[in-house]
């Protein structure tokens, strides 16, 4: 009787939570309505098998439930009705026939992109989404994982003329012009990833060694998320992107600031030597020899990698760091890397800095070394088993750096200072990370680690 | 052929001489069974807690700093290769099949009862090299339960030292097991059958646990070679599922391989796995809703049908799990056309269980309780199938909390709410105790009501587009701040169904400390294992005789008999009447219908 009951009120229950539950999909964003026309078919179709023999289930248990007035009640004795059961069959064949036909229907659109659908290139790695789009040729260049280095780092086949005019985006922020079909060849550096975006419906993952492909027509101006959806490794869950789209115009504005391939090959080498002449003015808070300076804050810049150094004067110089007035440090540092006079002094005082001779800094915070071996372990991912940092995953070096300055960037992680500026791509992912110290004795353990560390690559 | 000699052979028992023999190196099958099903619940318990841990987080992100992201990938992997492997697999084949077959089919033990020994001891080694990897440095891997390399093998994923060795070696024994133990059931089954016991006699149980051994025989070869190749490339640096591959801005030896090879082969045997799992749940749901009913299933030979169809189908729609894979795309009209025809024989099923319980007499006990719960939930998981099989509407909704929404409706609640409909059901036979029914269903209503807690909102979660294997979701704008809110409930309802559980454990310590001793055939059934001189049945199980069958077995309420039920050793002229003018004609002695053979004419015609 109870179970019977039960049956009833779960269909109810059911029913009720999904007409009235605030969670359903996000507004279409893309072509692809002829999907969510499907997921409603379906949601019909199995809806009603679900509420009719759920209630047949509770009306039979219900009725031929054993009684105690009727202590000799038999059940009925039928092995078997071939009439019913074959009329049940072409029914439940039916009702699949009218999920999957619609369903194979949409499918053959989905495998044949339109012919002039604009091609780009969505490139994945260990957690970091990069774009590529081709340039007057309208051709993608051929590209190898052999050629994949810190200078090229989408692996572009350097003798390949049509690769020359690519358009590279290297941070995780794409634009997409609205109304046009595009088509995404997806391509991974190292392990599976998957390009999602939920409002536009479709899916697909990347795989090394094979060039996948999804295509849509985003159709609502708007910012949207890019999640990866295949599980990567650690940082599986940080590896956002955004989508943002907008009039042709505008996207075409945007792209044609991004650089091409060719372009990306000539930036020069910085000079040593004029660097050392634009860091006298730095020296005064970051030392002669770029050791940092507890009492004012200043941070250990010596030694530092040159391409970390040269990302994070130019985030400083377009308010991308220090733009929140909480962040009184970082406030006080973005005028003084405007002080530099174009984008390459940033680049000579970069390659001055990097090579600094090493010191050891004096320990000032003490904590658990095993308990922040622990939480090292998801550090040590990106950064580095010795906290060495690491170019390809856009991680910086910990090992050596002043641990006060650590901890206030940490503390600044937390507390949304730092990584929640719109252009602050590899600062976002760093965000979720520094919320897995959950209190400030982790901070403190961590960084006592850290400390032991020595920053040596095995 | 007649079989009887081989289901009555003697030479081959061992008669246990020793505690040793008798509990611990024992050939006996009833002991092999409870030593599988005690390790796979013991494992399964372990399994629990993690899920606990992983809900933890994702219920209440950053407040556990014991739950990193790393410790998270190693429990979810865990989590999921223990109740699909180690649990559900290893207790309905080797505990229950185990346990049933033998006695079920009227024979003394399992043909080869050496060899089944021998499949227990591998499986323990398996689960012990399985758990060693807690304790090795850097942990279990933390892949997720798919392996997918490159990932799994490479820096960036928790336990790429050891973990990962030591879960691919941990497979590779637990499949040498199952190989030993399937084969075994394979053979007794086909040809230890008592006399009188033809194939289309047999009990559903029966039918589920063949079928599904014949899949584990044919699937588990795939997942053995793609843990060996992996291995190959982990150790030997070979490249059958590594491309040229940049890792961590290093260029690695690997070229050439494919990881889409790797998900073929995984799900070959991954796909074929969820019926290895379903089927035996089939059958002993079957049989154990047909006896609560007190009526007979409703349409056996097409359940048998169905099973085997279902069976044989499960080969053709692995490539359902790998629609946004990157595979050739054009593949998905294929598997999505064969995954949904799978659904029309097993709707039937489903409609013959309800079919089953009309015009029944249903006693609502604990174990009946279970089966109901499980065709509710059961419906649910495979009505969700629906969507994911439809290569469309799989496109949304692939990586996200509605996936883990549907396979935990319909292959982690319904199998087990089988398993303890199962374990309440034979617990008397088994233990020849009774069991503590008012603990029974407090067990039964928290673990049914709050899984469905658990798992029905995961699929809206899903449809908002949340992904699966998210350490924590973080600021993302799509989702409302009332998802959290939702994940927080999964977790409370999650935790009240994990520590429900100690309710059965409880139970069954209770039970046995106790020994309230049991009716031998409580239930009122009418398959062989209830019959048995002893209960529990001794060693060789039948005494100096071995049962004979005349009926099929859902001989329940049969028009004009005295009881509501003939077990099936019971002949003709033994069937005591009370208005025989009501007996169906093929059930009076001296006819020769399909339903009621004389024993000495089936064993030529109708088996194999």
């Amino acid at each position: 009787m109870r179970i019977a009951i039960t049956l009833l009120l779960l269909v109810i229950g059911t029913v009720a939570f999904h007409i009235w539950s605030p969670w359903w999909f996000t507004p279409l964003a893309s072509n692809w309505h002829a999907i969510d026309t499907t997921v409603d078919i379906t949601i019909w179709v199995t809806g009603f098998v679900f509420i009719a023999v759920n209630l047949f289930l509770a009306f039979a248990i219900y009725r031929y439930r054993k009684r105690p007035d009727q202590p000799d009640r038999k059940a009925a004795y039928e092995p078997e009705n071939k009439k019913l059961e074959g009329w049940l069959t072409i029914i439940t064949a039916a009702g699949v026939a009218i999920m999957l036909a619609p369903g194979l229907l949409v499918w053959s659109e989905f495998v044949r992109p339109p012919q002039d659908a604009a091609e780009f290139e969505v490139l994945g790695q260990q957690w970091h989404w990069t774009f590529r789009f081709p340039g007057e040729d309208g051709r993608l260049g051929k590209v190898a994982t052999q050629f994949i280095s810190e200078k090229n780092p989408f692996g572009i086949d350097p003798r390949d003329e049509a690769g020359l005019d690519d358009i590279l985006v290297s941070d995780n922020e794409l634009h997409l012009p609205e109304g046009k079909p595009l088509k995404a060849l997806l391509r991974s550096k190292d392990v599976l990833h998957n390009f999602t975006v939920p409002q536009f419906r479709v899916k697909m993952d990347l795989v090394p060694g094979l060039q996948s492909f999804v295509w849509f027509t985003p159709t609502k101006p708007g910012k949207y998320e890019i999640l990866c959806e295949e599980l990567c490794g650690i940082a599986h869950f940080a590896m956002r992107g955004k989508v943002i789209v907008e009039p042709e115009q505008a996207f075409t504005q945007w792209l044609a600031g991004k650089p091409t391939f060719a372009q990306s090959q000539q930036i020069a080498a910085g000079d040593p030597v004029k660097g050392q002449a634009h860091y006298a003015t730095c020296a005064a808070c970051h030392g002669p020899n770029g050791e940092g300076n507890p009492s004012l804050k200043a941070p250990r810049l010596a030694g530092m990698s040159e391409w970390y150094l040269k990302r994070q004067i130019h985030y400083f110089r377009e308010g991308i760091r220090g733009a929140s007035p909480e962040d009184k440090l970082g406030q006080q540092m973005a005028p003084m890397a405007n002080t530099l006079p174009d984008q390459q002094a940033v680049v000579d005082v970069a390659t001055y800095l990097s090579a600094l001779p090493e010191f050891t800094p004096l320990t000032t915070i003490h904590g658990d070394t095993r308990r922040g071996r622990h939480y090292y372990v998801t550090c040590g991912a990106c950064h580095g088993q010795q906290g060495e940092g690491n170019f390809a995953t856009n991680s910086p070096r910990l090992a050596g750096q002043r641990d006060w300055y650590l901890k206030q960037q940490l503390l600044n992680f937390k507390a949304g200072l730092r990584g929640t500026h719109q252009k602050d791509s590899y600062g976002h992912e760093m965000l979720f990370m520094a919320r897995i110290l959950t209190d400030e004795q982790a901070i403190d353990d961590v960084l006592a680690y850290i400390n032991s560390l020595d920053g040596v690559h095995e | 052929m007649n079989h009887t000699p081989i289901a009555d052979q003697q030479e081959g028992l061992h008669h246990p001489r020793s505690f040793l023999t008798k509990y611990i190196w024992s050939q006996d099958h009833k002991v092999i069974a409870i030593q599988y099903a005690a390790t796979a619940i013991f494992v399964g318990l372990i399994a629990v807690v993690l899920s606990g841990l992983m809900r933890l987080q994702l219920g209440f992100p950053g407040s556990f700093d014991f739950i990193n992201p790393s410790s998270y990938y190693q429990f979810v992997t865990m989590h999921g290769m223990i109740m699909v492997v180690y649990l559900l697999t290893a207790l309905f084949l080797g505990g229950f099949g185990n346990y049933l077959i033998p006695l079920m089919i009227g024979t003394r033990d399992m043909v080869f009862p050496f060899l089944n020994m021998l499949s227990y001891w591998f499986y323990l080694v398996s689960v012990l090299i399985l758990l060693a990897s807690f304790f090795v440095p850097g942990g279990p891997t933390g892949a997720g339960w798919t392996l997918y390399p490159p990932q799994a093998i490479l820096a960036g994923t928790p336990g790429t030292d050891w973990g990962i060795v030591l879960m691919l070696v941990s497979l590779a024994v637990f499949i040498v097991a199952f190989t030993m133990g399937g084969l075994n059931y394979v053979t007794t089954v086909l040809q230890a059958r008592t006399r009188g016991m033809t194939l289309m006699r047999m009990p559903l149980t029966i039918w589920g646990i063949f079928t599904a051994t014949v899949l584990g025989l044919l699937a588990f070869p795939a997942l053995l070679v793609s843990a060996i190749m992996m291995l190959f490339d982990k150790l030997l640096g070979s490249s059958f599922f590594m491309p040229a591959i940049i890792s961590m801005g290093e260029q690695l030896e690997h070229s050439g391989g494919s990881p889409v090879l790797f998900q073929h082969l995984f799900w070959f045997f991954g796909h074929p796995e969820v019926y290895i799992v379903a089927l035996p749940a089939f059958g002993l749901v079957s049989d154990i809703i047909a006896t609560h009913a007190r009526k007979n299933i409703f349409g056996y030979r097409m359940m048998v049908w169905a099973i085997v169809i279902i069976g044989g189908l499960s080969f053709i729609v692995w490539a359902h799990h790998m629609y946004v894979s990157g595979m050739n795309p054009y593949f998905g009209f294929f598997f999505a056309t064969t995954t949904l025809i799978i659904a029309v024989p097993t709707a039937l099923k489903v409609y013959n269980w309800v079919l089953t319980l009309w015009q029944g007499n249903i006693h609502l006990t604990v174990p009946m309780l279970f089966a109901i719960g499980f065709i509710f939930t059961f419906i649910h998981g495979g009505l969700t199938g629906l969507f994911l099989g439809n290569v469309a509407v799989d496109l949304p909704l692939s990586d996200t909390y509605f996936v883990v929404g549907h396979f935990h409706m319909v292959m982690g609640v319904s199998p087990v709410l089988v398993i303890f409909a199962a374990v309440y059901h034979w617990f008397p036979k088994v233990s020849g105790l009774r069991f503590n029914e008012a603990l029974g269903k407090w067990h039964f209503w928290i673990t049914f009501l709050g899984a469905y807690a658990v798992f029905l909102p995961m699929h809206y979660l899903g449809f908002l587009g949340v992904p699966r294997r998210y350490y924590a979701m973080g600021d993302t704008a799509f989702l409302p701040d009332s998802a959290a809110g939702l994940n927080a409930s999964i977790t409370v309802a999650a935790i009240i169904v994990g520590v429900a559980q100690l309710f059965f454990i409880a139970n069954i310590f209770l039970s046995l400390k106790r020994r309230e001793v049991s009716d031998p055939n409580p239930w009122g059934c009418t398959t062989l294992e209830w019959q048995t001189p002893e209960n529990p049945p001794a060693h060789g199980n039948w005494g100096e005789k071995l049962p004979v069958v005349y009926r099929w077995a859902y001989d329940f309420s049969v028009p004009g008999a005295r009881w509501d039920f003939i077990p099936q050793n019971v002949a003709p002229e033994q069937v005591e009447w009370a208005d025989r003018s009501l007996a169906p004609a093929d059930h009076l002695p001296r006819h020769t219908g399909t339903e009621n053979q004389s024993p000495d004419e089936t064993d030529s015609s109708k088996t194999v």
